[in-house]
């Protein structure tokens, strides 16, 4: 009989090679469906991992999605670390695009190096005011973080979807559900000339290294850190709960909503309404495939990036469905998350257990 | 005592050896019990007590060595297969279902045939449990029993499963000083008649009055027998400590100087159903004294910490540290006024499991110049753990070990001297000995001592009686969230502190739980 027991010592090994073996799972796993699919498994992979990323432009285009991803995941590793599971990256990110964009649709007609800031802060003020609604449902109300900002990001998508029909609608738009184009002095500037790449990469970069500052130095993350592992020892210390969740909230909300208003005022220019490919969703990946450690994140922002744009060439090269995107996503997740269950456990082989375990005897408990 | 004495042997154990990853628990072992005889297990915490009683009870399975059942080869494969031969065990954390009532809770653990005519079961309960003066109504809820009671329920369990040794792991811990009295009552007649028993304990004065003889473990092996009522505790102390370990601390008194903590009808009501709620808890604190608070667990204890703390937030005025109220304050700003906690748990509140000594330290220390505009200045907190380190002799691998691989002696002189190195006004410690080794206990005694001498105002809330009544200038005893009155140790007759700790010190009102 095969035995799943805990490991005395948590392996460090396992901890570092968990995202790498889910990576070659999840390599192998999708050779297997291109077979079942009947296309040719080495080009389907060589289209999907290296064709997108072999030039200039390529490059820049992973940082294109690389950007959002890093911030919105930088903002969630806070939250993480204090086991505030916020799934609401995305919910912070729609606020965020629609908060700037409806700034940045009066400013139209403005000029000057001000504006940008303005439109920046809006979608950080909005995407930390949504996030703010599940900080106080949880820390008033107890209600549970990851249901509130799962529905949360249900209603920012219908805010969003109501915003380019109504209110934010470009009225000479020929009736197409978008935004104005937003003034130039509303863009954020281009990282390299010729591509695409905007300063969003560099905001998700510095992001990274802000959230690796804070948890290696200061003393806010290392309260967080207390909190995320031991909330009595928390409670202990004084440091509060409360307090520390709500700042974990607003910088997860804050960084995703910038990440929203860097997607509407760097590559698209105006509001769409797929202005997110599920950035959000992603980032919770890119988080746990990255160890919650600026590098990894930035590691593996790179990976799941190439998955959105090695999702396009494949509908492009091989008329394959869009869903091979997320199928590729939800693969290695699957593979990470059993992965890891081997930092803490080993398999071990046995003989059946008796019939009568002595816990059995034992089972029933009185408070003394 | 020598009744029993020569009774035929009921159980032996040679060379029983059990080892498990990275520890040799129990390392060729000999132990012999005869009929009718009570038998004192002894040992530290570590010393391979626990294992041994597995062993015998079937819970788990010894690597070598061979057990003989009145005379016979014996080898139990599972605790039902134990209790069928006739071996009964009560752990220290009770097997009972609190929904259920006392028969039904018996009638589990008998067969399908014995456990299904319920009248005859609790007729069979009353017969027992009267025969041994202990007690007991088969149709009451456990619910709504006292400790003691449940701990009845389980002997009588074992008596009626007709049991011939029964092993008790500590089972006094939990008691007053009353209900003590009444279970060896109960267990000297047992033996009288026959019945084995195997008394696990760390309490030297009560083997000495209770037990025939004594087997002494100390890491993993038997460093000695003896018959307790003919050696003294000092003795039986050695054989469980080794030469080299200081065995207890000579504590002076002091005049106690000024009040600087004053507690004024602090009640706080509690949310959970189980939990206590503390009642009008009036408490005056000296500087330069150590005042002792005994009860049996649960009644309140730890809501007294938490309010002094701040883990619980009570009113202003409730409590008055100094001339201020703090009863309305955080952990953090009372910890800034010089209030420092030592909370009964290490691992998991006293300390983060998962995180090195150095880091633990800032836990409560981050007001030592450890943080500086809100970075962590490292190189300090290692120095701060060095220096805790080093000062109380915690035994590790330096501060960047973590804080579970430390031993429980370890870890909590740790954690006191971390509290100690910041110079506290005020030290509430909550069982700072409890599970520790007898050096360690000796070292944490001592740093206590130096705090009062120091000045500090000292709470001690424990259930160790002789540790009470060896450091404290003052003891009074939780009950039911109620505080008796206080009386200074040297006055203060055992007895009189028993019937405090069941409820009784207030003439005016029904006592609360009588034993």
């Amino acid at each position: 009989m095969l035995l799943l027991e805990r490991r005395p010592v948590d392996s460090s090994l396992m901890r570092w090679a968990s995202p790498v073996l889910a990576l070659v799972l999840t390599v192998l796993t999708g050779f297997v469906l291109f077979l079942a699919m009947g296309k040719d498994p080495v080009e389907g992979l060589r289209f999907f991992f290296i064709t997108p990323i072999s030039d200039l432009i390529g490059l820049a285009e992973l940082g294109l999605k690389m950007a959002p991803l890093l911030l919105c995941a930088a903002g969630l590793t806070v939250c993480y670390r204090a086991k505030l599971w916020n799934i609401g990256a995305e919910g912070h990110f729609l606020m965020g695009a629609v908060g700037a964009s409806a700034v940045a649709v009066q400013l139209v007609d403005m000029t000057g190096f001000w504006v940008l800031p303005v439109v920046l802060l809006a979608g950080i003020l909005s995407g930390a005011l949504w996030a703010a609604i599940a900080a106080g449902l949880k820390t008033h109300l107890h209600c549970n973080e990851i249901l509130t900002t799962i529905m949360l990001n249900y209603i920012a998508l219908n805010l969003l979807l109501y915003a380019v029909h109504g209110p934010l609608k470009d009225p000479y738009g020929f009736g197409f559900p978008q935004s104005v184009m937003f003034a130039d002095s509303a863009l954020l500037p281009e990282l390299i000339p010729g591509t695409r790449l905007h300063l969003g990469l560099a905001f998700g970069l510095l992001a990274a290294v802000a959230v690796w500052v804070m948890f290696a130095r200061s003393f806010i993350g290392f309260q967080l850190k207390v909190v995320g592992q031991d909330h009595r020892a928390a409670a202990f210390a004084g440091f509060g709960a409360r307090r520390l969740a709500w700042f974990a909230f607003l910088v997860g909300g804050a960084t995703a909503g910038l990440a929203g208003a860097s997607e509407v005022t760097g590559p698209i220019g105006q509001l769409v309404p797929q202005v997110s490919p599920g950035y959000g969703y992603t980032a919770i990946i890119v988080v746990f495939l990255g160890r919650m450690h600026a590098l990894g994140i930035i590691a593996a922002s790179a990976l799941l990036a190439l998955t959105f744009i090695g999702g396009e060439m494949l509908q492009i090269a091989m008329n394959m469905p869009k869903a091979v995107t997320g199928l590729f996503q939800g693969l290695l997740l699957f593979y990470l998350l059993t992965c890891d269950a081997f930092i803490h456990y080993r398999i071990r082989l046995r003989r059946p257990a008796r019939q009568f375990t002595p816990r059995a005897a034992t089972t029933a408990t009185q408070e003394a | 005592m020598s009744v029993g004495m020569s009774g035929a042997l009921r159980l032996k154990l040679e060379n029983i050896v059990k080892e498990y990853p990275g520890c040799r628990a129990n390392d060729g072992i000999d132990l012999t019990v005869k009929a009718g005889e009570i038998h004192a297990l002894l040992g530290e915490n570590g010393a391979g007590k626990s294992t041994l009683m597995k062993v015998i009870y079937g819970v788990v399975q010894p690597d070598e060595g061979r057990m003989l059942w009145n005379g016979h080869p014996l080898k139990v494969d599972s605790p039902a297969e134990a209790r069928a031969k006739g071996i009964g065990m009560v752990f220290q954390h009770f097997s009972l279902f609190e929904t259920l009532t006392v028969a039904e809770n018996i009638a589990l653990g008998l067969p399908a045939s014995e456990a299904r005519d319920r009248r005859q079961l609790e007729q069979h309960i009353r017969q027992v449990s009267e025969r041994y003066g202990m007690v007991l109504d088969p149709r009451r809820y456990v619910s709504t029993l006292s400790v003691g009671e449940r701990q009845r329920v389980e002997i009588v369990r074992c008596l009626i499963q007709e049991s011939t040794l029964l092993i008790l792991d500590e089972p006094t811990s939990v008691l007053t000083p009353q209900e003590v009295t009444a279970l060896f009552d109960t267990l000297r007649r047992l033996a009288r008649e026959g019945c084995s028993i195997l008394f696990i304990s760390h309490k030297l004065e009560e083997v000495r009055s209770l037990c025939h003889k004594a087997t002494v473990l100390r890491q993993g092996r038997v460093s000695g027998d003896c018959r307790p009522s003919e050696v003294s505790a000092t003795d039986i102390a050695r054989l469980m400590v080794g030469d080299d370990t200081p065995i207890s601390t000579e504590v002076t008194r002091v005049e106690p100087g000024d009040v600087l903590l004053e507690i004024r009808k602090l009640s706080w009501k509690s949310r959970d159903p189980f939990g206590t709620s503390l009642n009008e808890v009036n408490l005056d604190l000296h500087q330069g004294e150590i005042v002792g608070i005994a009860g049996v667990a649960g009644n309140g204890q730890d809501e007294l910490l938490k309010a002094l703390s701040g883990e619980i937030r009570v009113d202003k005025g409730g409590i008055d540290l100094g001339g201020l109220g703090i009863g309305s304050l955080s952990p953090d700003q009372r910890r800034k006024l010089g209030v420092a906690i030592v909370p009964e748990e290490r691992l998991g509140r006293g300390a983060v499991p998962g995180m090195t000594l150095a880091e633990n330290a800032l836990l409560t220390a981050s007001g030592q110049g450890l943080v500086k505009q809100g970075m962590i200045r490292f190189d300090r907190v290692r120095e701060f753990a060095h220096a805790v380190i080093q000062r109380f002799g915690v035994r590790c691998n330096g501060e960047n070990s973590n804080a579970a691989s430390l031993s429980g002696g370890n870890l909590q002189k740790y954690i006191i001297g971390r509290e100690a190195l910041q110079n506290p006004r005020l030290l509430v410690a909550s069982h700072p000995t409890w599970g520790v080794d007898v050096g360690s206990a000796v070292a944490i005694h001592e740093a206590l001592v130096q705090l009062r001498d120091a000045g500090a105002a000292i709470l001690l809330i424990s259930e160790d009686l002789d540790e009470l009544f060896q450091l404290c200038n003052r003891i009074g005893a939780l009950c039911g969230g109620r505080l008796s009155p206080m009386a200074p140790a040297a006055e203060l007759g055992i007895e009189q502190l028993g019937q405090w700790m069941a409820g009784d010190f207030d003439s005016m009102e029904a006592p609360h739980a009588a034993a």
